[in-house]
C-alpha cells in the first residue's frame, strides 16, 4: 500500500537519545504509526514487521496503531529507520525531507536491525 | 558531602529551563526537581551508555588509546583532507564553537551545525524578510493567542507550555490558561492538538497555500476557495479572526514547516502573515530550535563570520551557500575528503545517501555518549557532559544567552573545549612545521 510518511520527534526517542545502541532507543524510533483501518487493510497487527520503501531504499519496522493519523499518512519517529527512506537531496536549501515522504508500506519476514547494525550496513553498501 | 545546587540550566532543548534544582552526594547525581523527563533523564543517567577511553579504529574493532594519541591521529585525519568538514556543535557551549570556527578558518574547511537539518530554513526565510520575534519573557507575560504550527511541544519541548506560553500566569496574564487561547495547526492530531481550543489540521506539504490563505483574507477579506490545503473556509475565517482581534498573539513553528514541501517559503509565509497581522494587533513569530544551543552557535558564527551556518573557508574567507555549503550536500555530492563531528550524531539524523559516505571517509567523533556516529567513527574522543560536568554559555530559543553550570565533577574526561583547544594547537603546530618544510625546499 501507498502512504505519505512523516518523522519527527516523540518523547521516548527524546529520552533514549543518548543510549542507541540500546534496545530501548530500537523500541522508541523503529516503529511505524498507522492509522488501524489501514492496518487492517494491510493485514498487520500491532507489533508484527513491515517494510517500508521509498526511492531512498527500505527498511524494516515495527508497526504500531494510532488513531490521530489519517488513512494514507504514517509516522516514523526520527532516527536512523525513519531516515533509512528519506531521499537524497536538499532543494538547494541544505535541508532534507524529512516529512512527506511517499513510501510503500507491505507485511515482511524479515528482522528489524538495531542502530548501530544499521548504520554499519552503510559502511559496505555502494 | 550532600548539595543542593540551584538554578541550574537544563542542557537539553531549546527552553533551556533554568530554574532546575540538582541533589548532588558524593559527586552522584541524586535528584532533580523542576525538570522535565528529557532534563530529568539528562541528569539523572548522566554516567550511562558513556564513551569509556578514547579510541581509534583498527580494521573493524576499536582500540583503546590515550588522549594524546587520538588527539594526534584526529590531527593527521584534519591536516592531511583537502577539504574537511567540522559539523555538529549544538550541544556544546559557545566557547566551543569560537575554537572550532577558528580551527575551521586556519585548515580552510567547511563548518556546519544541526541547524542544516532543523532550522536552516528558518534562517534563510529571516534573512530575505526579516524576524518579529520576541523573548519567552514577553510571551509569559502578554500573550493571549498562542499559536502552535507544525510542532510538537509536548513531545518535543515538555515545559514550553507550563514555562512560557500557555499555563503560566505572568504580568498581564494573571489567570494563565483561562485567558488564553491556544490553536494548534498540524497534519496529525497530536498529544499538542488534544489540548488545543482549535485544532486545524492540514493535509502534509499544504502549509504554505494555508498560509497565504490566511493572508488573502486579511488583506481582501475573503477567499475564492471553499477549502485550502485540507482546511474548511469558515474555519480558516475564524483563525483569521482570532489572529486579528488578540491583544497579543504569538505564532510558534516547528520543523513541520522546515522539513516539508516549500521549506524556506513555508516560514517566509508565516512571517510575512504575522507581519501583516501587525497591522491589526501585536504578534510575533519564534522559531522552536530543538538542540539546547542551536541558536548559539548560529549566533556566534554570525558575529565571526557575518553568516549563521554552513560556512565555507575553502576559498581562505567565510563563503555561504545553503545547498551547497551544508553537511548534507556535501556528503552527497561526495565533496569533502574528511569530517570532524562534535555534540550531534548525523549517523542518527541524516538520509541513507549522506551516512553512506560519511562511514566510508576519515571521521572523527567528540561526543560523552556511544552515539550512531561513533560506530562508523576512525577516532571516538570522549568527552564531559557540557552543563553538568563542564561550565559555558548557551542560546535559548529565543536568543537569550544563559550560563551553563557544572554541577558534578568528571575526573580523568577532558571537557569539549579541552579537547577542540588541543586540537587546534596540534593543527597549528603541524601546519607551521609544514610550510617551514616548504620554505627549506
Amino acid at each position: 500500500m501507498e502512504f505519505i510518511l512523516i518523522s519527527g520527534r516523540t518523547m521516548h526517542q527524546g529520552e533514549t537519545l543518548h543510549q542507541k545502541c540500546s534496545e530501548d532507543y530500537m523500541k522508541a524510533c523503529a516503529i511505524c504509526e498507522m492509522n488501524p483501518e489501514d492496518m487492517k487493510e494491510l493485514g498487520v497487527k500491532d507489533g508484527d514487521v513491515v517494510r517500508v520503501t521509498s526511492e531512498a531504499g527500505d527498511v524494516n519496522v515495527y508497526v504500531k496503531p494510532c488513531e490521530g493519523l489519517d488513512r494514507g499518512i504514517v509516522f516514523i519517529p526520527m532516527g536512523p529507520w525513519a531516515n533509512a527512506v528519506v531521499p537524497a537531496g536538499t532543494d538547494s536549501t541544505g535541508m532534507p525531507s524529512f516529512k512527506g515522504i511517499k513510501v510503500r508500506i507491505e507485511k515482511a519476514d524479515g528482522r528489524v536491525l538495531r542502530g548501530d547494525e544499521l548504520v554499519r550496513r552503510y559502511e559496505f553498501e555502494g | 558531602m550532600s548539595l543542593r545546587v540551584e538554578d541550574v540550566v537544563c542542557p537539553f532543548c531549546g527552553c533551556l529551563c533554568d530554574d532546575i534544582v540538582v541533589y548532588v552526594e558524593n559527586d552522584e547525581i541524586k535528584e532533580v526537581e523542576n525538570a522535565c523527563k528529557f532534563g530529568a533523564h539528562r541528569f539523572l543517567a548522566v554516567k550511562k551508555h558513556r564513551i569509556k577511553a578514547p579510541m581509534v579504529r583498527e580494521g573493524q574493532d576499536f582500540k583503546e588509546v590515550s588522549y594524546d594519541e587520538a588527539i594526534k591521529r584526529a590531527v593527521e585525519i584534519l591536516t592531511k583532507a583537502k577539504k574537511p568538514l567540522l559539523y555538529g556543535f549544538s550541544s556544546t557551549s559557545c566557547e566551543v564553537h569560537e575554537v572550532a570556527i577558528e580551527l575551521a578558518e586556519l585548515l580552510g574547511a567547511v563548518i556546519d551545525n544541526t541547524a542544516s537539518v532543523c532550522h536552516g530554513p528558518s534562517v534563510l526565510a529571516v534573512q530575505e524578510v526579516g524576524y518579529p520575534s520576541v523573548t519567552l519573557g514577553e510571551v509569559k507575560n502578554r500573550a493571549d493567542l498562542v499559536v502552535y504550527w507544525a510542532c510538537n511541544p509536548m513531545h518535543a519541548h515538555p515545559r514550553h507550555m507550563s514555562r512560557y506560553s500557555l499555563f503560566p500566569r505572568g504580568m498581564f496574564t494573571d489567570k494563565g490558561k483561562l485567558e488564553r487561547f491556544l490553536v494548534v495547526v498540524d497534519v496529525r492530531k497530536t498529544e499538542t492538538a488534544e489540548i488545543a481550543d482549535l485544532f486545524v489540521k492540514v493535509k502534509p506539504g499544504y502549509d504554505f497555500e494555508v498560509l497565504n490563505a490566511l493572508r488573502t483574507i486579511l488583506n481582501k477579506g475573503d477567499i475564492p476557495h471553499e477549502e485550502v490545503g485540507g482546511v474548511k473556509k469558515e474555519t480558516l475565517m475564524e483563525l483569521a479572526e482570532r489572529m486579528k482581534n488578540c491583544r497579543f498573539g504569538i505564532l510558534f513553528f516547528g520543523v513541520g514547516l522546515t522539513m516539508s514541501r516549500g521549506k524556506h517559503r513555508n516560514i517566509a509565509e508565516a512571517i510575512k502573515l504575522v507581519r501583516d497581522l501587525n497591522r491589526y494587533t501585536k504578534f510575533s513569530i519564534m522559531a522552536m530550535r530543538g538542540h539546547y544551543n542551536v541558536t548559539g552557535f548560529n549566533e556566534v558564527l554570525s558575529w565571526e563570520t557575518g553568516y549563521p551556518f554552513a560556512v565555507d573557508f575553502t576559498r581562505g574567507y567565510p563563503w555561504y551557500n545553503p545547498g551547497e555549503t551544508d553537511a548534507n550536500s556535501l556528503l552527497q555530492s561526495k565533496d569533502v575528503d574528511a569530517v570532524l563531528v562534535i555534540a550531534s550524531d548525523p549517523a542518527a539524523h541524516f538520509p541513507r545517501e549522506s551516512v553512506r559516505y560519511l562511514a566510508k571517509i576519515p571521521l572523527i567523533v567528540v561526543d560523552p555518549f556511544e552515539s550512531l556516529t561513533s560506530k562508523i567513527a576512525d577516532v571516538v574522543i570522549p568527552s564531559k557532559v557540557m552543563g553538568i560536568e563542564a561550565e559555558g554559555s548557551a542560546y535559548r530559543m529565543d536568543a537569550v544567552p544563559l550560563r551553563l553550570k557544572k554541577v558534578i565533577e568528571a575526573e580523568g574526561l577532558l571537557s569539549d573545549l579541552e579537547i577542540m583547544e588541543r586540537i587546534l594547537e596540534g593543527v597549528k603546530r603541524k601546519l607551521s612545521s609544514k610550510s617551514e618544510i616548504a620554505v627549506k625546499m
